[in-house]
């Protein structure tokens, strides 16, 4: 990069500007660590006015930019582009301002999801979205995802928590999206904005919703001989008119690798079942029972009820340590992230267990059952050679088996750089096309984390209609500004 | 005019003469009235049809039930209403998912009754359900009492199919309640008023019919005591599924609040409830009364009807405001409102002219806006609607909202003028 940029830089950021190539290498992937590209600089800023600045000589220069929160992303959206810069959010990490009776927080993008319900736990607050990742992930990259996390099957997502954005467009302006009351009039710019990748501009201050904390919160484990009777728990379980926080599965393999890793007690079984109720205590215990029942007819042979909050914590230890713990069984491995219609549930789990012994490579499956978000952990060995090309083919073949099963390419990780080839398979054309529509209103240029999410680029046209003033306008009674 | 002309023939080719029709009196909207109604019988046929409406010029207004046609500013023309009443098909309910594939244009009441077949329901309870549709209501994000616990249209909708301008017909989302492949263009589309693209199809998640429901309201002294009975029901940690506040010129605000669920657990919220409501006085619950904010449409005219959004703190005040307002203009008011800040609000302001209305309500909303909510006029004389923007102020978000309206409609076709700062 030129020296009277990194100069222009340096003047916004001070020390807060990385260019030596040794420190740049620590920016050089995200949580999908098998792609690596070095950027020309990554910027620090402090305040949503630096943002502006830097965006500002981008714009100016044509520099393609990169935003970051932790680096914990798995589809590589954080990936830096070349001849471009990374953005990190990471030194705007305040709580602004906590708003109770209105139960809204307001943050800076790198505050981590933790803090969060961190600071307003002692209130009786908590806010919803839990990514396995929320000890490190920051409330940015989990907008910029739109994560959701083993609770939003009843919770909801990111994009249910977040009212309003303050926001720097790729043109250096901001603008804020959404407000702090619901239903701001105009189009739902925070619902579209939430989940965009990176690739609509850079938030800059979020107001977060959080949630009044159930009464009671019960979890129960559930061993089965196999993740089709956990599977056929699970329909039961939502046929009978419940909703739970949370309903999640393991594999043997899952299990043997979160033992191996964390110690969490759980039975050596074929199918391990996590239900979480919440809500009034008496609605809790009532529904619990009838889990337990459900569980027990579709041949749970163990069943246990966490009831403390110590033995909650060391259920879910298990659950979400379960990606990290593949390192204890298996050299390599790919997380995927797919999503069928629940009720596939049986036929695609027989399919991956006939594709990894074609494939000749072991698959972990842990899933968020409720909502049918399954991930798929291909095993590999990356000092074998051709066989982490093996896995990449077997992990991408998963994601076409859900797609045909009328599901998603993704449900939490993002399509990224990643998984845009696959979006070709999961929508036609024209769909693709009027998505980027949305990308030509805000980024015209291309310049917010370009090349992600689409297989290719859509030209920007230039607006063809010019803007015709409302009869109110002319008139001098309505002022649009 | 030959390609006017020109245009109205393809269209009647398209959708069959019998699906074409000039338009009469009851179709204009706000005063405009359009030349022709057609109503084309699937997606395919709204698309090919925008496509002959933009090429020939002609400016097209999408309708439903046409419970809603007076919602928005005035339109700047319109050539054509594009019916979507024979879109009425329930594509798919795949109960053991949990969701939904309907149609734009089947009326709420008809997806709700198949729904119930299986026990499932659409968790939302939007105005007119016998006539409003699938389409309608996304379009103007209408939601009700149950958006406390289930939210609104944007956490329901999973996927959406929509026309566009251009003759594309494109989707976004899927059929899967989680999934985040590409943007979100049912959030984008829903509250749009149609104009960005007409919406043709719509999936949705679906939640249980809940095994009880049970309601009860209260009586508060005042608006001061009212917000502290609402925060305070949301402060603990029951899950109501309605709080709701109903007011006006004649009385002390009311509170209804609902719950469903088990027995067990409707009787152990009910018992709390009581205890937290020690200092307001209980009464009968009207009959129908999550219906309440239907009968403002109802009345003396002439009226207004405003949609207001506040924080949930905030609504006490709010209602002082109107209170002071209207005392000294002697106007009759009601309103009702959902605790978490979205409410409905009637003005009857006979024999008074409509500067003094429109001056309270540019005061209201002004107070409303620089506390973060909003006030949006839906019904009113035209003559209120000819001098102020019905939506409000969009902030400075506004001219992203026209780059998106540019590139979606960049001729201008769909609604023109209706929605928010004029797009």
């Amino acid at each position: 990069m030129e020296a009277r940029i990194l100069g222009q830089f340096r003047a916004i950021v001070g020390k807060g500007l990385i260019a030596e190539a040794s420190e740049l290498h620590t920016y050089e992937c995200d949580g999908l660590t098998n792609l690596r590209v070095l950027p020309q600089a990554v910027l620090l800023p402090t305040s949503t006015g630096e943002v502006q600045a830097i965006v500002r000589i981008c714009q100016r220069e044509k520099i393609p930019f990169v935003a970051r929160g932790s680096g914990t992303g798995l589809s590589g959206g954080a990936l830096p582009v070349e001849n471009g810069v990374v953005i990190s959010l990471a030194r705007m990490n305040r709580i602004l301002e906590v708003d109770l009776p209105n139960a809204r927080v307001v943050v800076e993008p790198g505050v981590i999801n933790a803090e969060v319900t961190q600071r307003v736990a002692p209130h009786g607050y908590f806010f919803a979205p839990d990514p396995s990742s929320q000890s490190v992930c920051s409330i940015g990259g989990n907008v910029a995802e739109n994560s959701g996390g083993a609770h939003c099957l009843k919770y909801g997502f990111t994009a249910t928590h977040v009212m309003a954005l303050e926001v720097v467009l790729p043109d250096a302006s901001i603008v804020h999206l959404g407000s702090r009351a619901l239903d701001r009039p105009g189009y739902d710019l925070p619902g579209i904005f939430v989940g965009s990748e990176g690739t609509l501009g850079i938030a800059t201050k979020v107001v977060l919703r959080i949630v009044k904390k159930p009464a009671v919160i019960q979890t129960l484990l559930a061993a089965f001989n196999s993740t089709n009777e956990a599977g056929a728990a699970v329909s039961g379980i939502i046929g009978a008119g419940m909703l739970p926080a949370a309903i999640e599965m393991m594999d043997n393999l899952a299990i043997q690798a979160a033992e191996a890793s964390v110690h969490a007690g759980y039975p050596n079984c074929g199918g391990l079942l996590l239900v979480e109720l919440d809500g009034p205590a008496a609605e809790v215990e009532h529904l619990m029972d009838q889990v337990g029942e459900i569980c027990t007819q579709c041949g749970a042979w163990e069943i246990r009820v966490a009831q403390s909050e110590a033995e909650r914590a060391v259920v879910w230890k298990g659950r979400k340590a379960a990606f990290a713990a593949m390192g204890r069984i298996s050299p390599n491995y790919i997380v995927q992230d797919g999503v069928i219609p629940r009720t596939a549930l049986p036929k695609v789990l027989s399919e991956i267990e006939r594709m990894s012994a074609a494939e000749g490579l072991r698959v972990a499956n842990v899933f968020h059952a409720g909502d049918g978000n399954l991930h798929p952990l291909v095993l590999y060995d990356g000092r074998i050679p051709g066989q982490e090309e093996r896995a990449m083919e077997l992990s991408i073949n998963i994601l076409r088996l859900c797609v045909k099963c009328g599901g998603s390419i993704t449900g939490e990780h993002g399509v990224g750089e990643e998984k845009k080839m696959m979006m070709s398979e999961m929508f036609a054309e024209p769909d693709l096309e009027t998505m980027q529509l949305v990308r030509c209103a805000f980024d015209p240029q291309q310049l917010s984390n370009p090349g992600k999410v689409f297989p290719r680029t859509r030209l920007c046209a230039e607006r063809t209609g010019p803007y015709q003033p409302h009869p109110l306008e002319v008139a001098g009674v309505a002022q649009f500004f | 005019m030959a390609a006017v002309e020109a245009a109205w023939s393809d269209l009647r080719a398209l959708v069959g003469a019998e699906h074409m029709r000039a338009a009469m009196l009851e179709d204009a909207v706000d005063g405009v009235l359009p030349q022709m109604v057609i109503e084309p019988g699937n997606p395919e046929e709204v698309a090919r049809a925008l496509k002959i409406a933009t090429g020939a010029g002609l400016q097209v207004i999408p309708r439903g039930g046409a419970t809603k046609m007076d919602w928005g500013n005035p339109p700047r023309s319109g050539a054509l209403i594009l019916s979507t009443r024979r879109l009425n098909r329930i594509v798919e309910h795949a109960w053991g998912d949990m969701t939904a594939t309907v149609g734009a244009g089947c009326t709420f009441q008809q997806l709700q009754q198949t729904l119930a077949e299986h026990g499932q329901r659409l968790a939302l309870d939007p105005l007119w359900p016998d006539k409003a549709t699938i389409g309608g209501i996304l379009a103007t994000n209408d939601s009700g009492p149950l958006r406390i616990r289930f939210g609104s249209l944007r956490d329901l909708i999973i996927g959406i199919t929509l026309a566009l301008p251009d003759g594309t017909l494109a989707k976004s989302g899927g059929k899967v309640v989680k999934n985040v492949a590409g943007y979100d263009l049912p959030k984008l589309a829903t509250g749009s008023l149609g104009t960005l693209g007409i919406i043709t199809q719509a999936i949705f998640r679906l939640h249980p019919v809940p095994r009880e429901i049970r309601t009860l309201s209260f009586s508060t002294s005042d608006s001061g005591s009212m917000n502290a009975l609402v925060l305070a029901i949301q402060d603990c940690n029951m899950v109501p599924t309605g709080v709701q506040v109903r007011a006006g010129s004649s009385s002390t605000p009311e509170v209804d609040l609902r719950f469903e669920g088990t027995t067990a657990g409707c009787d152990a919220q009910i018992e709390q409830t009581l205890r937290i409501a020690s200092g307001a006085r209980r009464i009968e619950s009207p009959a129908d009364v999550w219906n309440a904010c239907s009968e403002l449409w109802s009345g003396a005219e002439p009226s207004v009807v405003c949609k207001f959004t506040l924080l949930p703190a905030d609504l006490g005040t709010f209602l002082n405001s109107i209170r002071k307002a209207s005392e000294s203009l002697h106007w009759p008011w009601r309103l009702v409102a959902q605790a978490v800040g979205v409410g409905y609000l009637r003005i009857e302001g006979e024999g008074t002219d409509t500067g003094a209305l429109l001056s309270v309500l540019q005061d209201l909303r002004k107070k409303l806006e620089t506390r973060g909510g909003s006030l949006v006029i839906l019904r009113c004389p035209l003559e209120i609607k000819s001098k102020t923007d019905v939506w409000g102020s969009a902030g400075d978000a506004l001219a992203l909202m026209r780059n998106i309206k540019a590139q979606f409609d960049p001729t201008g076709v769909l609604n023109p003028g209706r929605f928010i700062g004029g797009i």
